[in-house]
């Protein structure tokens, strides 16, 4: 089964104007089951808001969202969200974070404390169960944010430039990270980021996204098996089409800067 | 030298009142006027074990009007915390109420004062209502403020966690906005604990409370019975904060809430 968008349109009202400002425009995609998508953009496109309203966090102005045949019109529990910033709940440790999910579906506190201890021991989190995010670093933080994302069982996984916020040397063991965890549950993966590099060594598509309002500008296959090697010249190929891209957007999008 | 600067906070206390018995002893003042300290510590004793008016001691006093402090307070809380939290989540409704709060909340609680008498009558009903007006809105308005600094991403992610309406406001806004509702209680608590002789001004049936053990040494001439109620004042009202700013730091050091 697969998530397919349809002619999705979002704007959005200023306060200080009647008029309406659109955020993105014709967007229709299907994205396999299982697949690992990667989304790049200029930006300020729109790229958070095309994944807002996947996660069903804001409703699109015209068009419609399929998950297996169902359309989303709001937040359900077939999609998990991994944010930028974490998104972690400071008052709570690892453990209650990672089952929260649990917790809202009111599944007894002992079974949550089960599931969630299998995700702490998965991802490396363990002698950690009773921290607070604060007490955390960057990388185990997103390993938390991964796993009560995933722990709901949810089909499709959407993440929002979720290692922004690392060092490159965490970002690379975060990236493998995540393809090993991708490997091993097959969900579907969507996956925001501005990093070209990133994009490529992630995903099995890369969707490139125009300037605002945002459609959907390129969409590349990328063939390369995993594990990618960074330095072959394969990658480069790819690199350089993606690259070759937002180089275009960046010279449109510098059109309509106005000197002052 | 750590004792030692613990024991630096009563030297000024006790110069303090070493003046005050020197001056009062040479005859400079009128100690009818103006009792000495050891006098006023007499009365306290006196306050102690036979009562004022005789047969009502001092302890039930205490009782009564912590009695009255805590309905009023706890009746602003409960009025209070909940009103706090729906304003700081909805701009629309907090718009349109903080006109109303703003009007409301410079208007001493003293000045109600005559309008309670007139609707509550004499007793511990209109006692109960200025207190609670001299504690409602540090609780308001200090838990919209905390609502209000709560990251609007940790809302978006209780909502993709499966979260509610109602489990936005236990799970994010109240625990999320709980140092600044601690702040507001105490404030709330300690205004609540000044109005109190005011209010029992109103009148008490029962005989006792402090505010009303005061008034009848005015009644009698006997200032150094009104400084030892005043004194008990200070002392009870001191205690209190300190009793709710632990109770402020042990919820803080088992949550932590904000210890990033």
């Amino acid at each position: 089964m697969a998530l397919i968008l349809l002619d999705l349109h979002k704007s959005f009202s200023r306060d200080d104007s009647a008029e309406e400002v659109p955020a993105l425009r014709d967007i229709s995609l299907t994205i396999e089951a299982g697949s690992f998508v990667t989304i790049i953009g200029p930006s300020g496109c729109g790229k958070s808001t095309l994944l807002r309203l996947i996660a069903g966090l804001t409703q699109p102005t015209s068009g419609t969202i399929e998950l297996d045949g169902a359309s989303i019109n709001g937040v359900c529990d077939k999609t998990g969200f991994v944010f930028q910033d974490y998104a972690l709940f400071p008052w709570l440790n690892v453990i209650d974070n990672i089952a929260f999910p649990l917790e809202m579906k009111s599944v007894p506190s002992q079974e949550r404390t089960v599931q969630a201890q299998e995700y702490v021991k998965r991802f490396g989190l363990s002698g950690f169960e009773h921290s607070y995010p604060s007490e955390l670093s960057g990388g185990m933080r997103q390993r938390v944010a991964i796993a009560r994302s995933l722990i709901d069982n949810a089909e499709v996984l959407l993440m929002d430039e979720p290692f922004g916020a690392l060092d490159s040397q965490t970002r690379t063991q975060m990236q493998q990270f995540l393809l090993s965890v991708w490997q091993e549950t097959h969900r579907t993966v969507l996956f925001i980021t501005h990093n070209i590099d990133e994009a490529v060594f992630l995903g099995q598509r890369v969707i490139c996204l125009t300037q605002r309002p945002a459609c959907v500008g390129d969409d590349i296959r990328i063939e390369a098996p995993y594990p990618r090697d960074v330095t072959s010249d394969e990658f480069n190929v790819y690199r350089r089409a993606v690259l070759k891209f937002l180089d275009r957007e960046h010279a449109e999008g510098m059109h309509d800067i106005v000197p002052c | 030298m750590k004792i030692s600067q613990r024991y630096e906070r009563f030297i000024c206390i006790a110069l303090l009142l070493g003046l005050w018995e020197l001056v009062c002893t040479s005859g400079l003042v009128n100690p009818i006027r103006i009792p000495p300290p050891h006098s006023i510590a007499l009365a306290l004793v006196e306050l102690f074990t036979r009562g004022l008016p005789a047969g009502h001691l001092l302890y039930r006093h205490c009782m009564e009007s912590l009695m009255r402090v805590g309905c009023g307070f706890l009746a602003a809380l409960a009025i209070g915390l909940p009103l706090g939290l729906v304003l700081g989540r909805f701009e629309r409704l907090r718009r349109l109420c903080t006109p109303v709060v703003e009007l409301l909340r410079p208007i001493p609680p003293l000045a109600w004062i005559p309008l309670a008498i007139l609707w509550f009558g004499i007793g511990l009903k209109s006692a109960v209502f200025i207190i609670f007006l001299g504690c409602f809105f540090p609780i308001v308005l200090n838990t919209v403020s905390g609502v209000l600094t709560v990251d609007r991403t940790l809302i978006d992610a209780a909502r993709v966690c499966g979260a509610d309406d109602r489990r936005i406001f236990t799970h994010v806004l109240l625990p999320a906005a709980w140092p600044s509702v601690c702040t507001g209680m105490r404030i709330g608590l300690g205004i609540g604990w000044m109005t109190l002789v005011a209010a029992e001004f109103t009148g008490v049936k029962s005989g006792y409370g402090l505010g009303y053990m005061i008034m009848t040494a005015r009644d009698i001439q006997r200032p150094d019975f009104v400084l030892a109620g005043m004194a008990l004042i200070g002392v009870v009202g001191f205690c209190l904060d300190m009793l709710l700013q632990k109770l402020q730091q042990s919820i803080i050091t088992t949550r932590k809430p904000h210890a990033a």
